[in-house]
């Protein structure tokens, strides 16, 4: 459908749009008294992305560093080229241990390679343990957002959800009622669970060792309980040293709620007593976009902050962008993997720079919205009317007397087309017109009247000169 | 000093006011302005719509027009950052005319301040309502944003302070986006629409009489916007709040005239 429909059906509900918008300008004020806090907010967020972008330099020597170290700590690292790769590793892990019941924590890369549904057709019970990541899960529909993933959803229709699935009374809405019911039940298929799988944060090459953070807990729990433990990760999650870790710690929960750091940052160095890691490290595109003008976007710690302050996801809500990843962010980074379906994301932005100003490790997100619509170019995937009417602009420009002509011409016709022509859907100016009056058209061009008042001055010099003579 | 009145497309046919006052401004200051009557438009709805090809032509018919001049002055800070920020993929990077054409080209609330000096006084007795254009704030740095914990001084302020009567409206989001966007305020309408209207409904909590910005852009979306609703706001650029303070002495020079007539 592409992103200006979905946007319209979504801002067409004007209540819930704002509701939805208020909720996270919520978290992104949140997020500017923290970041106030630091007095070496911009310093942290330079070194960040210095880091990052070092370590993306170098990222084949520091994934065989990392390789070396976690497996001295007795993980077993698995590398997939692609998500169909990753979803056979997985799966093979878990068949080898005849698991029937798997616990997840939040991993945005198995959403993006759709393990849930592909585990399923294999009949392993998977069950989402973030909560926000459940309430979506039982209402088979996607995350909205990569660290709120329900925010799209009100308690009254999260207390449905519990009522027709958990059993909840009909009606129940508060959020503490609510929540209980969900520890309750998640609890359960902890207990249940053969295997759990978690996403990572951040890998460290110098120690081999894993971070994760939850602010549930849902990731120990998932892999405390069963003896096997997945861990699976996009390859650019990798920092160099443990003492960089600290930066980035302080940077994620603050840009991500406005929290000073998030509730559990849990560090796995090998597996646990008797049990099994699996470290699964999956490329999935990324290689040919480390190769790319755009590499910077792989230097991305999913925190979210882009999509709470970003204007036009606030008010069009996650799943207009018909994306794993939603947002600024996502409308790079899909866009590079699947250009022919998701051409209108990189459009679906002001370029109001706000994401960039945001980004804890400074992506420039704007600029890279921008050259991706040349990229699009390239591949022929403007819309073509758009690309017809900058042709025609373009033409209009070059010649500066074909350029006052039709100005001249676009006045007077505003002028006189009656407005239930002038603001006909048929128009681009009906589409401006639908919410917004059309700017008067003057008489005169700004250079028509700069020129009479030159002659006028130049005359009345003359005259002067003329009776002065 | 040689300077160039770069006068945007949509500005020169439909905001002439805009660009007469810019005028009056700069020789209030005591700067002589050139009008090249060549340029056109700077490229910039063709670049943000992908399109290169298209822009490159207007991008170099814009440095041969605008060539030799000391500073090319423009009211608005986003056709300035396309010219300062997009240029380098646009034109010969080699090319020191090109080199020297974007390094001049400023926005004109930083020429008055930074390269001018210029204060102002006159008197503008409204609640004036600020709106903060993103590519001049975030892409000029015209102003400190909410995002980044640098201060900055916001230029547009600074430069309506001294005049008498003004006061500025307090807004609960001091930088949101307004939603034009440029070819996005069609393409995704519905949305723009909506950034549009908060913007306002903003402003109208404040109590902004006057909504004042650095492009005429933004502006001239949310007047569209405020004319649709036909709300009590008055949009001004602030080279018109300039030009027309110029023309109402304030206190300080009305003062001698009210002795006199003692």
């Amino acid at each position: 459908m592409g992103h200006p429909a979905l946007a319209a059906d979504f801002t067409a509900n004007e209540e819930r749009a704002h509701w939805h918008d208020r909720a996270l300008w919520f978290v992104r004020q949140k997020r500017d008294r923290m970041a106030a806090s630091v007095p070496e907010w911009e310093e942290l967020r330079a070194t960040a992305s210095a880091i990052k972008q070092h370590t993306q330099s170098l990222l084949a020597d520091y994934l065989q560093e990392f390789e070396k170290n976690a497996t001295a700590h007795g993980a077993v690292v698995h590398w997939a080229a692609d998500a169909e790769e990753h979803n056979q590793i997985v799966l093979s892990i878990l068949q080898q241990h005849q698991v029937q019941n798997l616990v997840k924590s939040k991993s945005m890369l198995t959403e993006e390679c759709h393990l849930n549904p592909w585990l399923e057709k294999h009949g392993i019970h998977v069950v989402d343990t973030d909560l926000g990541e459940r309430i979506v899960q039982l209402r088979e529909e996607p995350p909205s957002h990569i660290v709120l993933p329900a925010i799209h959803i009100r308690k009254e229709e999260v207390g449905e959800c519990f009522h027709e699935h958990l059993g909840t009374e009909k009606g129940a809405s508060d959020p503490e009622y609510l929540t209980e019911a969900a520890r309750q039940h998640l609890r359960d298929c902890f207990c249940k669970a053969d295997a759990g799988l978690t996403g990572v944060n951040f890998a460290i090459a110098e120690t081999g060792g894993i971070v994760i953070c939850t602010n549930e807990g849902n990731a120990d729990l998932g892999v405390g309980v069963p003896p096997v433990h997945i861990a699976c990760m996009g390859m650019e999650k990798l920092i160099p040293r443990a003492e960089d870790l600290s930066v980035f710690l302080r940077l994620l929960a603050r840009s991500a709620t406005g929290q000073p750091v998030t509730t559990y940052s849990s560090h796995f160095h090998g597996p646990q007593q008797g049990g099994e890691l699996h470290i699964v490290i999956v490329d999935n595109g990324r290689t040919e976009i480390l190769q790319s003008e755009f590499r910077r976007s792989l230097d991305c710690i999913r925190c979210g902050a882009c999509m709470n302050t970003c204007p036009v996801y606030r008010r069009s809500g996650g799943h207009s962008y018909e994306s794993t990843v939603p947002g600024p962010i996502g409308s790079i980074l899909t866009p590079l993997r699947t250009p022919e379906e998701h051409s209108t994301l990189p459009f679906a932005c002001s370029l109001c720079g706000s994401c960039t100003d945001v980004c804890p490790v400074r992506i420039p997100l704007h600029h890279q919205l921008f050259a991706l619509r040349e990229h699009l170019d390239s591949k022929n995937l403007l819309e073509r009317g758009k690309k017809l009417q900058m042709k025609v602009l373009a033409t209009v420009f070059s010649r500066p007397w074909l350029y006052s002509l039709v100005g001249r011409i676009a006045r007077k016709a505003l002028r006189w087309t009656p407005r239930f022509l002038t603001y006909s859907r048929l128009t681009p100016a009906g589409l401006w017109g639908k919410a917004r009056e059309l700017p008067e058209a003057p008489r005169k061009s700004f250079r028509e009247l700069y020129r009479e008042r030159q002659q006028q001055t130049a005359s009345e010099r003359n005259h002067s000169d003329r009776s002065n003579g | 000093m040689k300077v160039a009145l770069f006068i945007p497309c949509y500005v020169d046919q439909f905001y002439p006011g805009v660009g007469l006052a810019t005028v009056a401004v700069l020789e209030a200051c005591g700067v002589s302005v050139d009008f090249p009557e060549g340029q056109t438009c700077c490229g910039q709805p063709m670049a943000n719509s992908g399109c290169m090809d298209q822009a490159r032509p207007l991008a170099e018919h814009f440095v041969s027009t605008f060539a030799g001049y000391d500073y090319v002055v423009a009211p608005s800070g986003s056709c300035v950052s396309m010219v300062r920020n997009h240029y380098d993929h646009l034109v010969d990077r080699q090319d020191q005319k090109a080199a020297e054409v974007r390094s001049r080209t400023i926005e004109l609330s930083e020429f008055l301040i930074n390269v001018l000096g210029h204060s102002f006084s006159g008197s503008f007795p409204f609640q004036t309502g600020i709106h903060q254009s993103c590519h001049g704030l975030r892409e000029l740095r015209l102003a400190g944003c909410s995002e980044e914990m640098t201060c900055r001084d916001s230029l547009l302020r600074n430069l309506l302070e001294g005049l008498d009567g003004i006061q500025f409206a307090q807004l609960q989001r001091p930088d949101e986006c307004c939603g034009f966007g440029g070819t996005f305020a069609v393409s995704e309408a519905a949305v723009s629409a909506m950034m549009g209207q908060d913007r306002i409904d903003d402003h109208l909590q404040a109590g902004t009489q006057v909504l004042t910005a650095g492009d005429m852009s933004c502006l001239m979306h949310l007047d569209g916007i405020i004319r649709r609703r036909r709300l009590p706001i008055r949009v001004m650029h602030f080279a018109e709040i300039l030009a027309e303070a110029l023309r109402t002495p304030g206190l300080q020079t009305a003062e001698p005239a009210q002795q006199g007539g003692e």
